[in-house]
């Protein structure tokens, strides 16, 4: 399961409209508990794919070493990634189970519908390795803070 | 010489973020590395013994494809290496 702050779930999805109708990138760090990937905050990377961009995303690996200095420094861990499917449903395709690499690691799509983000959903990497990997899906919650 | 690990090496390195690797060069430290956690290997190289073309090998902010010795940088004490899949993919449309 992913669990993710309201501010931060609905911060990711604006994220994929502002960059529609290219396609946004960005990395989510958090923790690990009970199985479970927590996620504490979002960090929104540039999308260093210049063609075609409303349906390619990588994201520069500078602010990946960032995104995990970042993590390291607050005693966190990057759990995940995120990206946006501009007029296309958030299913994982075969290019980006192609390309991802990180295992016990979420990967959250959102599909942007002329502009405005639809559906968003999560798929945790499985497998032993290149030749095994593949998406299981994984519930999101949303968590509305109480009190915090 | 410290190598930093992220989330899905860290199930062939007995769970570890960081490992101490010595070495006087990045290739050597890497060799060290591998030696402690041979479990690794499958995962960082491919079978004819070079990078795998996703795994980024960075010494402190720089590219190891990018320096001029690349792979022969001679390494410092204070120095680290992070090892970083990359990151991208794309829809269908
Ligand atoms: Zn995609």
């Amino acid at each position: 399961m992913l669990k993710i702050p309201r501010e931060q779930f609905d911060g990711l999805r604006a994220h994929g409209e502002a960059e529609y109708p290219q396609e946004c990138c960005g990395v989510l760090i958090g923790k690990l508990s009970d199985g479970s990937r927590v996620v504490k905050e979002f960090i929104r990377c540039r999308n260093s794919q210049t063609l075609m961009a409303d349906r390619r995303y990588s994201i520069p690996a500078e602010e990946l070493i960032a995104a995990q200095r970042r993590a390291r420094e607050q005693d966190m861990d990057i759990v995940g990634f995120y990206h946006s499917h501009p007029d296309h449903p958030p299913q994982w395709s075969s290019h980006d189970l192609e390309e991802a690499h990180w295992f016990a690691c979420s990967y959250v799509i959102t599909g942007i519908e002329k502009g405005r983000a639809g559906d968003t959903k999560s798929y945790v990497l499985c497998g032993n390795d290149e030749e095994t990997k593949r998406f299981d899906n994984e519930e999101i919650e949303v968590l509305t803070e109480v009190g915090a | 010489m410290k190598i930093y690990l992220p989330t899905p090496l860290r199930p062939y390195a007995d769970k570890r973020s960081v490992v101490d690797a010595p070495g006087a060069t990045i290739a050597e430290a890497m060799r060290s590395l591998t030696n402690q956690y041979p479990d690794l290997k499958g995962y960082i190289y491919s079978d004819d013994g070079n990078v795998r073309g996703f795994v980024n090998i960075y010494l402190n902010d720089e590219d190891v494809r990018y320096l001029p010795a690349k792979m022969n940088s001679p390494l410092h004490d204070s120095d680290t290496l992070t090892i970083m899949p990359s990151i991208a993919g794309g829809s269908n449309r």
